[in-house]
Order: structure tokens, then C-alpha cells, then sequence
């Protein structure tokens, strides 16, 4: 099992460097200069332009300038950004635990809808509840989600006024007002994904748990006499959840990516708004430190899915 | 069935056996898809939506043009049905002229994706040697993060393009070519697994024999059996890519203001959410329309070709 485990970390550690590479390559060879909005001031003479590059470590081959920032990456320096003059880590570190908590949020609130919703669909298949149930996942993934948050905004906050939607950063937890406070603003962008989560999951679970239905297995456990409820949820649900693991993984880029529209509708200040401002910016360092962070963020999730699938399907091999 | 319409009338009284029409394999998938009542329903929204965004601008008075502020930001009345924006232009003519571009835009996308999954699947499952280095690739594609990357790409390479090939055509190609070069692995994964088991089929060992060529084998025998998942993944493409349009086009990284796309009228309507809720209900409405559409009619071909569905 160690073994296993360290050849994926392996295997990982080569997309990594493969990913940033591609990705310094591309910035370093767009036709895009950090410099621009300076370039097109006339005041600036060129010498100073020409030393302003070279202090930001502009002036070398950018093969040279990508080992550099790879070594320095590696010690979690990102290099400083050009528009805030502050360490990009920093930036990092600040807005990350936010985009981790909405996420995470809304994933469980993804797998406590979807649960229960997928496991009845299967259970009662062909049935109102089912239909009822696989159209409501169908709409739930056709939405795009930047139009759930709108949606939301136009009924609970301009229609109904119970929520603001503007996302309050300044907000701490200290006692029962402000941690009502915190939630109600959290409740949007979390229903946001975890809308998009649960939809999906309920799709996987029920297709995956009609596939387990008609084996043998569940013809034994009917066979000795178990009740209908006690063979769905001990037997076929556990066999289920093993290739939903797998998919999962294969849907964390589709997560991110509607945390990052989820962080612009609702003004949350996460990594994904920090890469949209940044973009806006011209701001290479930190737009490069966030695409690699989604890119570890990405990896790392298939990485534990992988070691899941095969601490929970005895079949795998460790290989 | 094959045998049965050979039969003549005579032989056919005799036995009991009951005479049909001969049915081709796509008229058999056909007849499967109709009596998907949801897949049906699709098919004809998604009808109507293409009719109106092709036919509509021609038809339609209004061309989402005229700008007149005495109608700014007022909701649906009978001269403009989806009501005005904030320069008072016609939000239905502006709809129409938007879906143009989103389908316009999916289709390109997933013509692209597919044609290079396949191509990358094809010789990654036929040819024995290249089949890890490539699948290397797409397994490297997979953990790219996709949203991200499109959005540096389309901020870096635009201007470059739109100053080369002009505003909008440069914006196309671009959005298209991003969209298309980073959605092509689940297609190359498909190809590559149903060539694999195909090419150790009879059939094909059989045109070997006879000594077919590799291109004949793979484009004669091997590819149009392993064609119908790839429809499948197409047509749910068609969506996705929709959706990654209008996502950028929401985050202000899509078209030009000047040229209306589904995203991009939600991401000026944005802030009037309070004067003008339907100014972003109409796009997003759309939006949501064509894609719901789009993955009913996906999967009724996914029943209908899949010849295991039909016992």
C-alpha cells in the first residue's frame, strides 16, 4: 500500500512540473508585456522602462527565469506581484482557506443531497420519484452556474431582501449576531455549487447503483431473506460508491472552475477573484501562482481519489 | 429481419412470420430516439432555438440596434416581447443574434475536440508504440485546470488575433481553438478503448488477410464502428462548450461588447439585477434552454445507439 502510494506521488510530481512548465512557456511567449499600460505612458523614458524590467526579473531568458521561479516555487516564493508590490504568497495564503471552505461546503452539501436522492431514484426506478428526481438533476447540471447565482440574487436578495449579495470579507466569527451574519451571506455561493455538486453526484450515484442492482449478489441477499431497505443500503449502495469516487475526481476541474464564477457573482474573495482581478491586471506573478495552485488542487484531488479507489475495491491492484 | 423481407408473399402466409419493412441500422436508432418522449422534446426546442437564432434577424423588425432611451431598461410589452436593455435595444432580436454565436461557437468547438480525439485515439489505440506516449498526453490534459487556463489564454493571445484577423473573427477562433484544444480527451479515451477491442475482431483480422492497408482498415472497418459513443460525446460536447463560452464571455474574457453572446448580455445585465431582472433572465434562460436540450437529445442517442439498451 506504501509502495502504492508513493509511485502515484510519483507519477504526479512529473504532470506538476509538465504543467508549469507549459504554463510559464505561455505566459513568457504571448505576445502580452506586463509592461504595457507603462509602455504606452509617454513620460516614461526608455531606460527607465528598460531598468524597471530588468528589476522585475524581466531582463533574462525565460527558460532561465522558469528555473529560477520553479526553485523558488518550490520554497513557496512566488515572486512579488507587479501590481500590489506584496509577496504573492501572501496573497495566496489569504485568499485560499476562503475557496477551500466554499468548496468543501458545498461539496457536502452536494453529497447530503445527493445521497439520499440518488439511492431513491435507483431504489424506486420508473417510478414518480424517480422521474421527479432525475429531471431535477438534469436541470440542476444544464444550469450554468453563474445563472443559479443570478437567480438566487434576483429572488432572495432584490425580490424577497433576505440575503446580501454581496459577500462581506470584513466579517469575523465572534459571537451568535456575526456568525448569523456570516452565514446568511455564505449561503448563496455555497447553494451555487452545491447545487451544481449535487446534481451531479445524483446522477453518478444512481446510474452506478442500477448497475449493481441486477447482479447476483443482490439475488443472494434477497435470497437469505433481507429486507428490501437492509440489501439496498448495506450491499448494493457500499459496491456503488466505489466507481463514484473515480468520477468525482474526474469532475474537480468543473469544481473549481464554478468556484471561480461563484467568487466573481458574489464578490467572494477567494483565489478564483484574485485570478480574474489579476488577469484584469496584467499581473503575471500572481496569475501564474494561481493557475499552478488549480493545477495541485487538481492533481492532488485525482491523486487521493486513486489511493481511495484502492484502499476501498480490494480487486485493484497495487500496482 | 433481414431474411423476413426477402420472403416472398407466399411462404410468408404460410409460416407465421410477420412481414416488416426492412430497417437500416441508423433508421433502427432512429426509430428508437422517437419514442424518447424527452429526447423528442429536446430535439424540438432545440429546433425552434436554432430556427429563431438562423432565420430570426431576418425576420424579426427589430435589429437590436436601434438605440432609444425611452425604452431603456423597460420589461417585456408587446413591440419587444423579452422587454429592453439599458440603451432601450430590443432584448429578442439581441437573444437571437447572441444563440447564433453561442451554437455557433459549441459546434466549431466540438467539430475541433472531436476531430482531434479521434485522430489522437485512433493511432494511440491502433498503433501498439504510440499508445503509452499519448495516452501520457491526454491523462496530462485531464489534470490541466481547464477554466483557469482558458481564461490566460483567451487575455493573452486576443488582442494578437483580433489586431490580425480583425475583431470578430480573431475572437472566434480564438475562443473556438482554446475551447476545442482543451476538451479533446474524453474523446481520445473513447476512440482509443473501442479500437483496441475492434482491432482484435475477426472482421478486421479478415481485411488483414486480405491485405488492406492500414488506412483502409482503420477508416473502412474500424472507425465507423467505433463512431456512435463519439456522437454521443459530441452532442453533450455541443453543450459544455455553450456553457465555457458563456462563462468567459460572463467574466468579461468572451466577445466584444459590440458583438452580443448569450454570456456576455448576462454580464451587462448583471448590474441592473434590481431595475431589470429580466434583462438577465432572457440570456440565461437561453442558455440553460439549448444546453437542457442539448442533453436530452444526447441522451436519447445514447439509448438508441447503444445496441445492448434494446432487449
Amino acid at each position: 500500500m506504501g509502495r502504492f502510494v508513493a509511485r502515484r506521488l510519483l507519477v504526479a510530481i512529473p504532470t506538476l512540473l509538465a504543467i508549469s512548465f507549459v504554463m510559464y512557456a505561455i505566459l513568457a511567449l504571448a505576445p502580452i508585456d506586463p509592461l504595457a499600460g507603462f509602455a504606452a505612458d509617454p513620460r516614461v523614458p526608455p531606460e527607465v522602462r528598460e531598468n524597471i524590467r530588468r528589476s522585475l526579473g524581466l531582463g533574462e531568458a525565460w527558460p532561465y527565469r522558469y528555473v529560477k521561479w520553479l526553485l523558488a516555487a518550490v520554497q513557496g516564493n512566488f515572486g512579488i506581484s507587479f501590481v500590489s508590490r506584496s509577496s504573492v504568497s501572501d496573497l495566496l495564503w489569504q485568499r485560499l482557506p476562503t475557496t477551500l471552505a466554499v468548496v468543501g461546503v458545498a461539496y457536502i452539501v452536494g453529497v447530503i443531497i445527493a445521497l439520499p436522492a440518488g439511492i431513491l431514484s435507483a431504489a424506486r426506478r420508473n417510478t414518480v420519484t424517480d422521474h421527479v428526481i432525475s429531471l431535477s438533476a438534469y436541470i440542476g447540471f444544464s444550469v450554468p452556474t453563474f445563472f443559479t447565482g443570478v437567480l438566487l440574487i434576483i429572488i432572495f436578495s432584490i425580490k424577497l431582501h433576505w440575503l446580501t449579495f454581496l459577500y462581506d470579507s470584513r466579517v469575523t466569527v465572534h459571537d451568535l449576531d456575526s456568525l448569523v451574519v456570516q452565514i446568511k451571506q455564505s449561503i448563496m455561493p455555497i447553494a451555487v455549487l452545491g447545487l451544481f455538486d449535487a446534481a451531479i453526484l445524483t446522477r453518478y450515484i444512481r446510474a452506478s447503483m442500477l448497475e449493481n442492482l441486477p447482479l447476483d449478489y443482490v439475488r443472494t441477499a434477497h435470497a437469505k431473506g433481507l429486507a428490501e431497505r437492509l440489501v439496498v443500503l448495506r450491499h448494493v449502495l457500499r459496491n456503488s460508491l466505489i466507481p463514484v469516487v473515480t468520477l468525482v475526481a474526474l469532475g474537480v476541474p468543473a469544481v473549481f472552475g464554478g468556484a471561480i464564477v461563484t467568487e466573481q457573482i458574489f464578490h467572494v474573495p477567494g483565489i478564483g477573484a484574485l485570478l480574474i482581478t489579476s488577469i484584469g491586471n496584467g499581473d503575471t506573478p500572481v496569475v501564474t501562482a494561481v493557475v499552478l495552485i488549480f493545477a495541485v488542487l487538481v492533481v492532488g484531488f485525482n491523486l487521493i481519489a486513486d489511493v481511495l479507489y484502492a484502499v476501498l475495491d480490494p480487486r485493484v491492484k497495487y500496482t | 429481419m433481414a431474411t423476413a423481407a426477402k420472403v416472398s408473399p407466399a411462404s410468408a402466409g404460410r409460416s407465421a412470420v410477420v412481414l416488416r419493412a426492412q430497417r437500416s441500422l441508423w433508421q433502427d436508432a432512429w426509430h428508437t430516439f422517437s419514442r424518447d418522449r424527452l429526447a423528442v422534446t429536446g430535439l424540438v426546442v432545440l429546433a425552434v432555438i436554432t430556427l429563431g437564432a438562423l432565420v430570426g434577424p431576418y425576420v424579426w423588425s427589430d435589429q437590436g440596434k436601434e438605440i432609444d432611451f425611452g425604452l431603456s431598461l423597460s420589461g417585456p410589452s408587446l413591440a419587444h416581447p423579452f422587454g429592453n436593455d439599458d440603451l432601450g435595444r430590443d432584448l429578442l432580436a439581441r437573444a437571437m443574434l447572441g444563440a447564433r454565436v453561442s451554437l455557433a461557437v459549441g459546434v466549431s468547438a466540438v467539430v475541433l475536440a472531436i476531430t482531434l480525439g479521434t485522430t489522437i485515439g485512433a493511432v494511440a489505440g491502433y498503433f501498439g508504440r504510440l499508445d503509452n506516449p499519448l495516452m501520457r498526453l491526454t491523462d496530462l490534459f485531464l489534470s490541466l485546470p481547464v477554466l483557469p487556463l482558458l481564461l490566460v489564454l483567451v487575455y493573452l493571445f486576443k488582442d494578437t488575433l483580433q489586431r490580425t484577423i480583425g475583431l470578430e473573427l480573431g475572437t472566434f477562433i480564438m475562443i473556438v481553438s482554446v475551447i476545442g484544444f482543451l476538451n479533446w480527451m474524453p474523446t481520445a479515451r473513447l476512440v482509443r478503448a473501442s479500437f483496441l477491442t475492434l482491432k482484435q475482431r475477426e472482421f478486421v483480422e479478415a481485411a488483414r488477410s486480405v491485405g488492406a492497408p492500414h488506412g483502409r482498415i482503420i477508416f473502412r472497418h474500424i472507425l465507423p464502428n467505433s463512431l456512435s459513443p463519439v456522437l454521443v460525446a459530441a452532442t453533450i460536447g455541443i453543450g459544455g462548450a455553450i456553457i465555457t463560452e458563456s462563462t468567459l464571455s460572463f467574466l468579461g474574457l468572451g466577445f466584444p461588447p459590440d458583438q452580443p453572446t448569450l454570456g456576455r448580455i448576462l454580464y451587462e445585465a448583471v448590474n441592473y439585477l434590481d431595475f431589470a431582472p429580466h434583462w438577465a433572465i432572457v440570456p440565461g434562460l437561453a442558455i440553460f434552454l439549448i444546453v437542457l436540450a442539448i442533453n436530452f437529445i444526447g441522451d436519447g442517442l445514447r439509448d438508441a445507439l447503444d445496441p445492448r439498451r434494446k432487449i
